[in-house]
């Protein structure tokens, strides 16, 4: 019998943690804002039809990125977990911690379980309570860390690029419009080596959604549509769509992904 | 399986329908699946009566009234009965109260789901197939006396009108453009819209028409209720447009209701229509 050859378990770790890291980094950042009616949820995403974000409950907002087959299995179950949850109690026990916990549980059995490949994914868990101060954002990653973020909070590939923006130019309680403008205006921006190159992304490629507190329906969230984010953001200069493999960490020892040169994931094809 | 992730069945792809899902993996949480010991258990639990929905040019009204009954005992005088099943539907319970608000409420749940899972919302007569399945799981328990006879109503986005179901216990489904009325005392309802019905009555004269029939029901079958006019107890009116659903205020349904007293006080049989033929002109 021979023996296998020995890996400490930080080098285990950490090559687990560089893949997902590396999967993640290929897609396009997602930015969440605190505004004073709730969460703004925004990220570029060319397809109507695979969202990103979407809701999961009455007051509760599922925004991922990465790899999609496997956010989409995650947002299926927390679907599942809110409804079964809110069917057999009431509407008001289900809570953005219960979920959160379960997905990081799920997260983190997968990253450190030895015969799986670990998840690449983020995921941000958004609330939206009766005022600004109850709100929350949590934010889940590939190990099944669970952070609880105040103000906005980025994730994906061009994370520390958008944040830096956000840190800059994010206000609180600002209305519906600012934060968009800023948020939009954030995930546009791109400094590559100190040159500072921002770009209109165009209305269409934008995904929007909101969880606004004010809506009078039980169901706080509500999609953006073009025409309305072009009411919206008002007049931005000419538009430009992300130059292909736009991201810096494009990794190169990776097999390309096929059918999809802007540096997305694979997506499932459209049902 | 020792570990704490979500149960594989949460993230398997598949169903989209919650009530699938629940009888695979918690069929206890189900209304429909209890067994009863044999025998009528129709005496036990309160029963809901007199629910009826009128369509009018680009949408609907349903009302009920809040009454429910347990043999001869009124076992609750302010019951709701029509409860919106998503943003453009409602739906109306008759049969026993118990088990029919947990159905609806597995209805709600079942089409806010399939909205969630496939990001885009049921058509009108997906939504009441569903009801009619819903409706079928609880067959065993209508044939020993705990029945439920809903109605769903909705507007069709799609034709841009308002289109009523009814269904009986065997989860048989048919479809009535104009009236409805389900309940102990939806033949007289039913007798009264025949009467007032118009296919091109207002927003306002189709709830007028309802609260009318829902008189009637009451005036003619003790297992309805009239409107509670000392405890001011009205019928609970649900509009459906495009705009979606919406609940009349008290307010509103409060006047509404002294209005047709008062006209009752002088005739309580109610309006009166008009007799072709007769040469007689008819009295408002």
């Amino acid at each position: 019998m021979s023996t296998p050859f020995y890996v400490s378990p930080e080098q285990l770790m950490k090559d687990r943690a560089d893949f997902a890291r590396k999967g993640i980094a290929r897609g396009r950042s997602l930015a969440a804002v605190q505004y004073a009616d709730g969460v703004l949820l925004v990220t570029e995403n060319p397809s109507q039809a695979l969202h990103k974000v979407s809701e999961l409950y009455d007051r509760l907002a599922f925004a991922a990125v990465g790899r999609y087959n496997e956010f989409e299995n995650l947002r299926i179950a927390g679907v599942r977990l809110a409804d079964m949850r809110g069917y057999a109690y009431d509407r008001r026990d289900v809570t953005g911690r219960g979920l959160a916990n379960a997905y990081a549980q799920t997260l983190g059995t997968i990253f450190s379980s030895g015969g799986e490949k670990p998840y690449e994914v983020e995921i941000f868990v958004a609330e939206v309570g009766e005022t600004a101060a109850d709100d929350q954002i949590y934010r889940l990653t590939y190990e099944g860390r669970v952070a609880d973020e105040h103000g906005f909070a980025v994730m994906g590939g061009d994370a520390d690029t958008v944040a830096s923006y956000l840190k800059e130019h994010y206000t609180e309680g600002a209305d519906l419009a600012s934060a968009l403008r800023v948020a939009v205006a954030a995930l546009g921006h791109s400094a590559d080596g100190g040159q500072v190159q921002d770009r209109v992304i165009p209305v269409e490629d934008l995904e929007v959604a909101v969880l606004d507190r004010t809506r009078v329906q039980p169901r706080k969230f509500r999609r953006i549509l073009p025409a309305r984010l072009d009411e919206l953001l008002g007049e931005r200069g000419p538009a430009q769509t992300a130059p292909a493999g736009h991201t810096s960490e494009t990794p190169t020892d990776l097999p390309p992904t096929p059918g999809a040169g802007d540096g997305e994931p694979p997506v499932a094809p459209p049902v | 399986m020792s570990d704490a992730r979500i149960p594989g069945a949460f993230l398997r792809p598949g169903t989209s329908s919650f009530s699938d899902f629940l009888a695979e993996n918690a069929p206890d949480l189900l209304p429909a699946r209890r067994s009863l010991p044999a025998g009528s258990a129709a005496e036990l639990a309160p029963h809901g009566t007199t629910i009826v929905a009128a369509t009018f040019p680009g949408g609907l009204v349903m009302a009920g009234d809040r009454r429910a009954t347990m043999g001869n005992v009124i076992a609750q005088r302010d019951i709701e009965k029509v409860f919106p099943a998503d943003e453009y539907s409602l739906v109306g319970i008759a049969g026993t109260a118990g088990l029919a608000v947990e159905m609806v409420r597995l209805f709600q749940v079942e089409l806010e789901h399939y909205e969630k899972i496939e990001g885009t919302i049921l058509s009108l007569d997906g939504k009441a197939n569903r009801l009619s399945a819903l409706i079928r799981a609880n067959l065993g328990m209508a044939m020993q006396g705990l029945a439920v006879v809903p109605m769903f109503a909705g507007y069709d986005l799609d034709r841009g009108i308002g289109r009523i179901f009814g269904y009986d216990v065997t989860g048989g489904r048919h479809e009535e453009l104009s009236f409805f009325s389900v309940g102990s005392g939806s033949l007289f309802a039913r007798g009264a819209m025949k009467k007032l019905y118009r296919p091109d009555l207002s927003q306002d004269d189709a709830v007028r028409v309802c609260l009318q029939a829902l008189y009637d029901a009451a005036d003619d079958d003790s297992a309805t209720g009239g409107p509670d006019l000392t405890r001011r107890i009205f019928p609970v009116v649900w509009v459906v447009t495009a705009d979606g659903v919406q609940r009349l205020p008290d307010e509103t349904l409060s006047t509404l209701a002294d209005q047709m007293v008062d006209a009752r006080m002088a005739r309580p049989d109610g309006p009166v229509a008009p007799l072709p033929g007769s040469g007689e002109e008819p009295q408002a």
